[in-house]
């Protein structure tokens, strides 16, 4: 008995460290660079007020896949290019304000939701290496984007405002601005406390999201999910639909991510055409990392954790490598790098971790059963 | 007869076929929308020589199942700073570029140990883990590139004085060093870049030979079985670091070769989505996650560099519009995402 | 007319391609009833099993023949959901649970209650949430009426095994349409006082009408809990006794079968060997399913010493723990040295051997051809069949020696192919076998573990691999260490037959004791001098 409870308490604070070793390390960087930087908090805080309605929902839509067991969702920049599809064509038509915005969800709801099943179908076909076939799919399906978007539009699909076609008559530009639409989600109500903007209706939508996902995880649903995301072995043979629960799982997030991305451009006001969504997957699932989710585990506390970490180091690390070195460069540099190494040092810390769990597992279990039987064999000899 | 048809479809393989198909229907098509099929062909073997050994670089990692190497920028690292430091030491001609080739080394050996040391730490998430280790280390570098005190104005930027340029030239260095060595002219238009096949080629007979010694064995069985490696004694860990060591000294070679010949030593994010086209073109050529031939890494870097070369100039005069771009993405992204739905054969 | 048996199988026979597994059988259940099926190896135990449950793999290989009535109805299912649906539940040998669960949530496992909801009217019952108050009442009632002590708010991982079976019990339990629950070793890994709960459980599960199908290698849980017994042997129903009418000696007779006596070739030459070549001494092995727990044996010089026992009770660990292929703590001391474990490279290199059990998993190159799957080893543990250039920098591969070696060994022990070159995928099981056999041959080793040698081949190949090994045996005067779930196949060639039960020793026999000797060792009657054995 001595033995199962000091295996069971491996140092906590240990345990703690290597848990959050992400988190812990941005709050570090944070803690030197924010005053390194120069900005006054309310300058700050104001960023990452902004950079919190703005990023959150698409965040927020990676969280069901990790449920599933899927790992991160790369495949969200599929998501991304249905919310933009929809942004193209409200702008075409000029529908502004919320309505334009509603609208544009509206379209790339049954866009997200076809991609959404292709790329389940997929990833059920590539079983054990979801995350990166997710990505590549993303590369993949954007080839078809620019055929739809650079060649389709203006000629298949009618564009009638020629100001956001390129000048050869078809195709999209590089970037269009989204006028009609800028901000305006956030600007039906923004408070204003102490200089910091707030726009209330943004947030709500996106605890709206939350609550969302509060409630799927209580359903059947929901449940049925973590079961597949657990053991897709038992979950079959209990009979749970394991394919077809795994595709709902990323058509929904797809289709938050599209929701999530036309929050994001609105905010922002214009569309690069070919670029917005292609570093939205990662961006999205560094910040996810950051605040302290793992490929197996993700909350919706890690979501805006991560955000206010993320990119706070966003912010102010040019202004630091500026001041530090006299390289704003540098600051740029270094943002890409932090992206791509959260997520480099998470994964493989993540698969590290289980393998070393797996074999202490194995040990734990050897020893428990070599005492259990030391233990019979010698009441056996007392009796 | 529709099962034998089917039978050879499977033995070739449809995308291989339908690529292969496509790019002679652009061979055919070329000389009806004024494309000299001469100069094409004079294109597609320069670039076929300029980007093989990249290819054939994911050959050992492959062969040790260790699966594609999505981290190939890690070798294409190694390359830039061998590049740069003979560049450095202002080292000119054959002298400069074998400098550059052995300080290349020496990098591939440090950075392909410790990535193989992480490859065998996180075993079934490979690819992924190694995505994002090579994307990082492109951006690290990047701040390198930027801090690194290198002094030869060729290098750094005119004005500021301070970091390296993103585009470098190798002209007065070793501009076409390989290329020009033995080149010879067939017709007009045609120039075979001898020197540089050559190189390929060595390199090409070099991972054949490993193949052939103990260790080379050792190699492949372990690709092929690792419980039976483990189970005649072979330590899978050792033999898999082996083999991401050879990949990555491979890698930056085929880096080195490439700038040579294109005349540039390229920086920055300049190397970030190298690992995918290398991919797209072994797989393009027959080889999938867990299985590789030495045909694969030469028909595929051919079809591939083909249809990279082919695609622009006729499509674009056909169609009049530059479609080339799209239709790349489209091949070789779709290229990786078939070959890793495929599933793994089951042993049974 | 109501029957009044639950589950009535009539002349129900299985075959796989050919190879008969279940030959009429005839087996009547009563509600309440609990039948204790017995038998050794390949009897056909988990075939029917299987059968019962609706495995989709019986389905899958041309179903049955026969007929099978349950409830009154014929069934023919095609999914164990069919089965599930009819009200046969089943408690698997492998926990079939979620870890990261508590016990409400794994017994509720896609039965769980839920509070309707107006989008699921939109969409699908699925988004309905779950009514967690009922699912936790209906979890403490499933678990209330095993009446064990089990917490069912507790993960699953953190639960001792015991608990973990009690969950397993109380899903199929929860199942309201459960009539008949089918058993495979559910005590197989627990404890003797956790099985004496789980026994309890089984009693407590009968009195409520449920039938139950129970199997166990524990004899003294069959005659203690079932009401009558079911001895399997070849795929045929031997007898069927009464717990009150029977006992040990007389169930491990009907399982193993009569003695043939002189005919059935056992071996009788007796041989003295006196140096002790292999000492075991306290090993443990942790081979998933295969655990040894504390062996200590002592290999002669020269001998072939048979290893026996049923399926999962560690005999199998024994060759692959000494060989480094699963963790093994212990001491083995081989020609007064001892071995480095968990040190294949090393263990080879001293001069001990392999042929594992797994054929085509770890004793092959499936695709790669025969003449490196025999040079394999050889080549990389002695470094023969390579040629040295530049002072040995360059170990070059001499593939010419090495067909050479093959093609010897295609000679000597018959291996059929087309030629060396063939891949090793494309032989038959008899053949591969061989190969693996050439490739520890190969070694030259002083002592060979050969593990399950003719599993899966057939009688021909059987009989020609015993006979190589006899000679070989007999020739270099290697030490054999011959592990085979066919106790038969183990009478005919070793010199000693040691049965394991339970990952440790029961007894060591020779060739030419009774049958029925061996069947009580497997059984786990441990031998406790000539008394028992001639009782």
């Amino acid at each position: 008995m001595k033995n199962q409870d000091s295996l069971k308490t491996v140092n906590p604070v240990k345990q703690f460290f290597i848990n959050y070793a992400v988190p812990i390390l941005f709050i570090i960087m944070i803690v030197f660079a924010a005053p390194m930087s120069g900005l006054s908090p309310v300058f700050l805080i104001n960023e990452v007020m902004t950079r919190l309605t703005r990023n959150s929902f698409l965040i927020l839509s990676l969280l069901i896949p990790v449920l599933a067991g899927m790992g991160m969702n790369f495949g969200i920049v599929m998501g991304a290019m249905a919310g933009q599809i929809g942004l193209i064509l409200i702008t075409d038509w000029q529908i502004v304000g919320v309505p334009g915005i509603l609208l544009a969800m509206l379209i790339s709801t049954p866009i997200a939701i076809v991609f959404g099943y292709f790329t389940g179908i997929v990833l059920n076909k590539a079983r054990g290496r979801e995350m990166v076939t997710g990505m590549m799919l993303g590369y993949f399906m954007n080839g078809i984007y620019q055929l739809l978007v650079l060649y389709g539009m203006g000629k298949i699909i009618p564009i009638r405002d020629k100001s956001i076609l390129l000048s050869r008559g078809y195709g999209i530009r590089n970037a269009i601005s989204l006028d009609g639409i800028r901000q305006s989600l956030d600007n039906v109500i923004k408070l204003d406390i102490m200089g910091i903007q707030i726009p209330l209706v943004t947030l709500a939508v996106i605890a709206l999201n939350c609550l969302f996902i509060i409630w799927f995880r209580k359903t059947k649903l929901g449940q049925d999910m973590r079961t597949v995301g657990q053991d897709m072995e038992v979950a079959r043979m209990a009979g749970i639909d394991v394919e077809k629960t795994r595709i709902i799982s990323i058509i929904i997030s797809t289709v938050l991510a599209a929701y999530g991305m036309i929050i994001y451009l609105q905010n922002i006001g214009t569309i690069n055409t070919y670029n917005s969504h292609e570093q939205i997957g990662f961006f999205a699932v560094a910040a996810l990392l950051v605040g302290g989710a793992s490929v197996s585990r993700a909350s919706i506390l890690n979501v805006f954790i991560g955000v206010v970490l993320f990119h706070t180091v966003f912010i102010v690390s040019p202004r630091a490598g500026k001041e530090l070195i006299g390289s704003a460069q540098l600051g740029e540099y270094f943002r890409v790098f932090i992206t791509y190494g959260v997520i480099a040092f998470s994964l493989a810390l993540y698969a590290w971790r289980n393998r070393i769990e797996a074999e202490n597992e194995r040990k734990k279990a050897m020893m428990l059963r070599r005492a259990s039987l030391q233990n019979e064999a010698e009441e056996g000899g007392n009796l | 007869m529709n099962e034998r048809l089917k039978g050879i479809i499977e033995n070739i393989g449809l995308p291989r076929l339908l690529i292969a198909s496509f790019l002679l229907l652009l061979f055919i098509i070329a000389p009806f929308v004024g494309v000299r099929v001469d100069t094409s062909i004079n294109d597609v073997i320069a670039r076929f020589a300029m980007n093989g050994i990249l290819v054939l670089s994911l050959f050992p990692m492959i062969k040790s199942g260790c699966g594609l190497n999505f981290g190939l920028q890690l070798g294409v690292i190694a390359g830039l700073l061998g590049a740069v430091i003979s560049l450095e030491m202002k080292v000119t001609g054959f002298a400069g570029f074998v400098l550059a080739i052995i300080i290349s080394i020496v990098f591939a050996i440090i950075f392909g140990y410790l990535y193989g040391l992480l490859l065998n730490k996180v075993k079934g998430e490979e690819m992924v883990v190694a995505t994002y280790v090579g994307f990082s280390a492109v951006s690290f570098m990047s701040i390198m590139w930027l801090l690194l005190p290198f002094k030869n104005p060729d290098m750094i930027w005119a004005y500021g004085g301070e970091g390296l340029r993103t585009t470098i030239s190798t002209e007065g260095y070793w501009h076409h060093i390989l290329n020009d060595f033995l080149s010879f002219q067939i017709g007009s238009h045609i120039t075979i870049p001898t020197g540089a096949l050559l190189f390929f080629a060595l390199l090409c007979l070099i991972v054949w030979a490993f193949f052939r010694t103990k260790a080379g064995t050792a190699m492949e069985a372990v690709g092929s079985n690792p419980d039976y490696a483990r189970s005649c004694g072979i330590d899978v860990d050792r033999v898999r670091i082996q083999s991401v060591i050879f990949s990555t000294i491979i890698a930056a070679l085929g880096i080195l070769v490439y700038q040579q010949s294109f005349g540039f030593i390229q920086l920055y994010n300049a190397p970030l989505m190298m690992a995918f086209p290398a991919i797209a073109a072994i797989l393009l050529g027959g080889a999938s996650v867990t299985k590789v031939k030495m045909w694969n890494v030469l028909l595929g870097a051919l079809l591939f560099q083909g249809i990279l070369t082919m695609t622009p100039s006729v499509i674009n005069n056909l169609i009049k519009s530059d479609m080339s771009e799209t239709i790349r993405i489209i091949i070789s992204n779709g290229m990786i995402v078939y070959a890793l739905t495929r599933r793994m054969k089951v042993r049974s | 007319m109501k029957d009044k048996f639950l589950l009535r199988m009539e002349n129900v026979s299985k075959d796989f391609y050919g190879n008969t597994v279940l030959k009429n059988v005839n087996l009547n259940v009563k509600p309440g009833e609990i039948v204790g099926l017995v038998g050794e190896n390949g009897a056909g135990k988990s075939t029917l099993m299987k059968i019962i449950f609706g495995s989709s793999e019986i389905y899958e290989t041309g179903g049955y023949n026969g007929k099978i009535i349950f409830a009154g109805e014929e069934v023919n299912f095609r999914s164990s959901f069919d089965a599930l649906q009819a009200g046969i539940g089943m408690v698997h040998q492998e926990f079939v649970l979620i870890p990261g669960y508590s016990a409400t949530e794994n017994i509720l496992l896609n039965t769980e209650p839920t509070r309707p909801n107006i989008l699921a009217e939109v969409f699908d019952e699925r988004v309905n949430t779950l009514d967690w108050p009922e699912m936790k009442k209906r979890a403490k009632e499933a678990i209330g009426l095993l009446e064990v002590d089990l917490d069912p708010d507790m993960l699953v991982k953190e639960m001792p095994v015991g608990h973990r079976q009690f969950t397993e019990i109380a899903r199929e339990i929860n199942r309201e349409s459960t009539k008949l629950l089918i058993m495979d070793e559910p005590t197989a890994v627990l404890t003797e006082s956790e099985a004496d709960v789980v026994l309890k459980v089984i009693k407590k599960i009968a009195s409520m009408g449920i039938a139950v199908i129970f199997i166990s290698h524990r004899l003294k849980e069959i005659l203690t809990v079932c009401d009558y017994i079911v001895v399997l042997r070849d795929g045929e129903i031997q007898k069927e006794l009464r717990p009150a009418e029977t006992n040990e000696r007389e169930i491990a007779e009907y399982m193993v079968g009569k003695d043939l006596g002189e005919k059935s070739g056992v071996n009788r030459e007796k041989r003295e060997f006196n140096e002790t070549i292999l000492k075991i001494e306290n090993l443990w092995v942790d081979m998933p399913g295969e655990q040894v727990n504390g062996i200590s044996l002592e290999v002669k010089k020269g001998e072939i010493l048979g290893i026996g026992g049923l399926t999962g009770q560690g005999k199998l660990g024994i060759a692959n723990g000494i060989m480094g292929l699963y963790p093994a703590e212990g001491r083995v001391i081989f020609k007064g040295e001892e071995l480095p474990l968990n040190n294949t490279r090393e263990i080879l290199n001293r001069g001990l051997a392999f042929v594992s059990e797994d054929r085509r998993g770890i004793g092959l190159l499936l695709d790669q051809p025969l003449n490196w799957n025999i040079a394999f080893t050889a080549m990389q543990v002695k470094g023969e069949y390579l040629k040295n250039y530049l002072g040995g920098l360059i170990k070059w591969r001499d593939d010419e020696a090495i067909s050479q070696l093959a093609r010897e060994y295609i000679e000597r022990l018959n291996i059929k192919c087309f030629s060396e070159r063939q891949y090793a995928r494309e032989l038959s099981g008899g053949n591969q076998q061989k190969v693996c056999l050439a490739k520890a041959f190969a070694l030259n080793p002083e002592v060979l573990f050969v593990s399950e040698p003719t599993r899966g081949i057939d009688i021909g190949a059987k009989k020609l691999v015993l006979d190589t090994l006899r000679l070989y045996n007999r020739e270099y005067g290697t030490t054999i260490i011959i592990t085979s779930s066919e106790l038969e196949e183990l009478r005919t060639i070793s010199d000693r037959i040691a049965i394991i039960n339970e990952g440790k020793i029961a007894g060591i026999l020779p060739p030419t004791a009774d049958r029925v000797e061996f069947g009580l060792l497997m059984l786990g009657k441990m031998e406790t001098g000539e008394g028992v054995l001639n009782e």
